[in-house]
């Protein structure tokens, strides 16, 4: 079960894996995500399913080595297998229940930034293979760390590089070249921002400045996924939800990104712990 | 006389040792102590203990066995209508089922029929069971928790191909993720438990959440199940709705249970994190408040419950207020938080609370709690366990046509379990609400007769 296919690095850090899983493949839908665990004694990691395919009955996930956990999900090799591959879990975005004619009258922009740029990539392909009109922004901080560019240009109309530095594309975040194209004239019925939470903040306030509606997914802290934990609790329109039930996808205006950061961050104490004692492990070769 | 024999002590781990480890506080009886209790029921024409357990075991039966040295046969006993014994004779309310009907109870101490149960449970082995050989015909069973497992096991016996889906990545339900390993040890009893119903040839399925993976619906049209039980608990953590209650550090008690018992945080050697720094307040006075503050003082912290009404009303068993107390659990009585305050940086510095006082008694019997106005006083803490109950996830509820629940999201199903969608049966705290482990074993055997009945009049 959950055995992994395919692997590739698509930066020094960021890992693009293929696993096994039929039943979860043929649920999924675009804006759900799933949880995986590397082993027994691992973390339940929830990550937005980065594709999907049916017939293949595989899932494909993407992940960055940022904690002791994630490194171990990137440590594993084509051939081994996940313990546990759970999902599809939340609900799918908003527009899979849109109706054609609803759908065709929509211009689509995704705002993409850092790991959270492979999931707009169903997303998008949804999108695309039903006509519907949408653009893509990616940002990363340096050409480097650019990812899915060649999978967006298969799948949207226009794709816009940014780069914090500006070694590729433009020079500047995603919102500026969002502002940038509506100065230009371009007109979007919606946007949707997927990326860390501070890059969703502001996005929502240019979306909001702009007149753009805006979508936002939530990587919140889950343990279950399900519905049972309530670490995921996040405020929005002043009520408060469980992103992995109720979410991943909130309005951005009615999102308190403010707490939502503060929750994200609560086990960091816990986690660099965690972290010294693995790189430490690592050293002494296991 | 037998009755003159006071009710044998069960040895128990020192409250001081154990307040810092996850090992069990009970270590049960021996032999020699299991047949001297053993030998003070007094064996009643009209056994009152069998009336008031849920499952009806025949208790004079296994503890007469249990007399004359036969500890298999004693096990063989129980078997027939229990397949949790070792985990009931653990966390059963014992006090007021079995033992609270015992007629020694009336002048001197009931008998440890509890202990008795674990006992013989610890000390037999699982016998490879020989395959019931029987139509084969497929029903699945959703959760694997007291219900699910009952109900499973009961229709391996008679013959069904039985699978069980489990959303976690572990069977046992609560077992697994909610009752802490000092009370119940995962890896020899509950996973032994577990096998004993999986040697039925029940098959488990874990990672397939109902509702997201596969649908009721699926169950049945595509992947062939003729009847399903659907056992999937009460899950869903409630919290008080008071201001403050998104703040770092305030959790839920299933989320910090899970991580500790689920997730094993509590060992180095697993990666998931869990949080109870130097002070916990756990809000909340149940068996699951119980164990999220004992939990918690074995992680190191001072621990409160805080509880709105008084001691006496706290609906924990008397014998896991008892442990916490003698544990150094502070109770904080006729007290409720109004609001949780925070520092700068959005983590919690302290509850704001309001004395209580008991008024008139109310619809339950037990007399409500009034707020003392003017009463609001603050108690430092580093964290908040909220412990204010669970109700039932919606995930199958609202992905199945036809299947009705109440207003509290309670599943709707008659004596027999049955929903108001044929070949659909249901029990356990989905139906009911949170309740107790041998009530959902009790509903998941009902449920298994029900689906028996339904099947051979639906399959002729």
């Amino acid at each position: 079960m959950f055995e992994i296919l395919t692997k590739e690095m698509l930066t020094p850090n960021i890992c693009r894996m293929k696993v096994c899983a039929p039943r979860l493949a043929k649920a999924a839908r675009p804006g759900q995500f799933l949880i995986v665990r590397a082993d027994e004694k691992g973390e339940r990691i929830p990550l937005t399913i980065s594709d999907y395919n049916a017939s293949e009955g595989t899932v494909t996930i993407v992940t960055q080595s940022i904690g002791a956990s994630s490194i171990d999900i990137n440590s594993l090799e084509v051939g081994d297998s996940f313990a546990d591959v759970v999902g599809p879990l939340g609900l799918a975005s908003d527009f899979v229940k849109m109706t054609p004619e609803e759908l065709s009258a929509q211009h689509f922009v995704f705002i993409a930034g850092g790991v959270g740029t492979a999931p707009v990539y169903p997303q998008v392909k949804w999108l695309h293979e039903r006509g519907v009109k949408v653009d893509v922004i990616v940002g990363a901080r340096n050409r480097d760390l650019l990812i899915y560019t060649d999978e967006f240009r298969r799948v949207c109309d226009h794709l816009y590089i940014c780069t914090d530095d500006g070694s590729e594309g433009f020079h500047g975040v995603g919102t500026a070249m969002l502002e940038k194209l509506v100065s230009e004239g371009e007109v979007f019925t919606r946007a949707v921002a997927i990326g860390p939470m501070i890059m969703m903040k502001f996005a929502t306030i240019t979306c909001r400045k702009l007149g753009i509606p805006i979508i936002v997914s939530l990587n919140s802290l889950m343990v279950d996924g399900t519905g049972m934990c309530g670490a995921c609790r996040v405020t929005v329109g002043g009520r408060t939800r469980f992103a992995c039930v109720e979410g991943p996808e909130f309005d951005g205006y009615e999102v308190d990104f403010d707490e939502a950061m503060r929750r994200q961050g609560q086990y960091k104490a816990e986690e660099a712990e965690a972290m010294e004692h693995h790189v430490c492990k690592i050293g002494r070769g296991k | 006389m037998a009755n003159r024999i006071p009710r044998v002590p069960v040895r128990e781990q020192d409250p001081k040792v154990r307040a810092t480890n996850f090992e069990e506080v009970c270590y049960g009886y021996n032999l020699e102590e299991a047949s001297l209790e053993a030998s003070r029921c007094l064996h009643c024409k009209n056994p009152r203990c069998v009336s008031a357990c849920p499952v009806g075991v025949k208790i004079p039966d296994f503890i007469e066995r249990i007399v004359s040295g036969d500890i298999k046969g004693a096990a063989e006993v129980i078997a027939l209508d229990s397949s949790l014994p070792a985990v009931c004779g653990r966390v059963c309310p014992q006090e007021s089922q079995c033992e609270g009907s015992c007629v020694l109870g009336v002048k001197s101490e009931p008998v440890a029929i509890g202990k008795l149960e674990r006992f013989v449970a610890d000390n037999s082995p699982v016998e490879p069971v020989p395959a019931v050989s029987g139509s084969g015909v497929k029903v699945a069973v959703i959760g694997s928790g007291p219900a699910g497992l009952a109900c499973a096991s009961d229709l391996a016996k008679m013959g069904y191909d039985v699978t069980v889906f489990e959303a976690l990545h572990k069977a046992g339900g609560v077992l697994q993720y909610g009752i802490p390993e000092f009370r119940l040890p995962k890896d020899t009893v509950l996973a032994r438990e577990i096998g004993a119903v999986t040697a039925l040839g029940v098959k488990i399925e874990t990672d397939v959440v109902i509702g997201k993976t596969l649908t009721v619906d699926q169950l049945m049209d595509e992947e062939g199940f003729k009847a399903v039980f659907i056992g999937s608990g009460a899950g869903l953590p409630k919290f008080m709705g008071i201001p403050g209650e998104n703040l770092c550090g305030v959790f839920s008690a299933n989320e910090f249970l899970t991580r500790n018992n689920l997730m094993k945080a509590f060992r180095p050697d697993y990666l998931t994190p869990i949080h109870a720094g130097r002070k916990v307040c756990v809000v909340g006075g149940g068996n699951v408040a119980m164990d999220a503050a004992r939990t918690a003082l074995r992680l190191g912290a001072e621990v409160h419950i805080v509880y709105r009404r008084t001691e006496a009303e706290l609906p924990a068993r008397r014998e896991e207020v008892h442990h916490a107390a003698q544990e150094g659990i502070i109770f904080d009585m006729l007290t409720n938080p109004v609001e949780i305050l925070g520092d700068e940086k959005g983590w919690v510095r302290a509850i704001k609370c309001i004395r209580m006082e008991l008024g008139e008694p109310d619809e339950s019997g037990r007399r409500s709690p009034v707020p003392i106005p003017g009463s609001e006083f603050e108690i430092p803490t580093e964290t908040v366990i909220m412990s204010l109950g669970t109700s039932p996830n919606p995930l199958i509820s609202s992905t199945t046509e036809g299947l009705d629940v109440t207003r509290r999201g309670c599943l709707v199903a008659d004596d027999t379990g049955a929903t108001t969608r044929p070949g659909v049966f249901a029990g356990g705290d989905a139906v009911t609400g949170a309740a107790t482990v041998i009530l959902a074993m009790g509903a998941g055997r009902t449920a298994a007769k029900a689906i028996d009945e339904y099947l051979k009049s639906s399959l002729q």
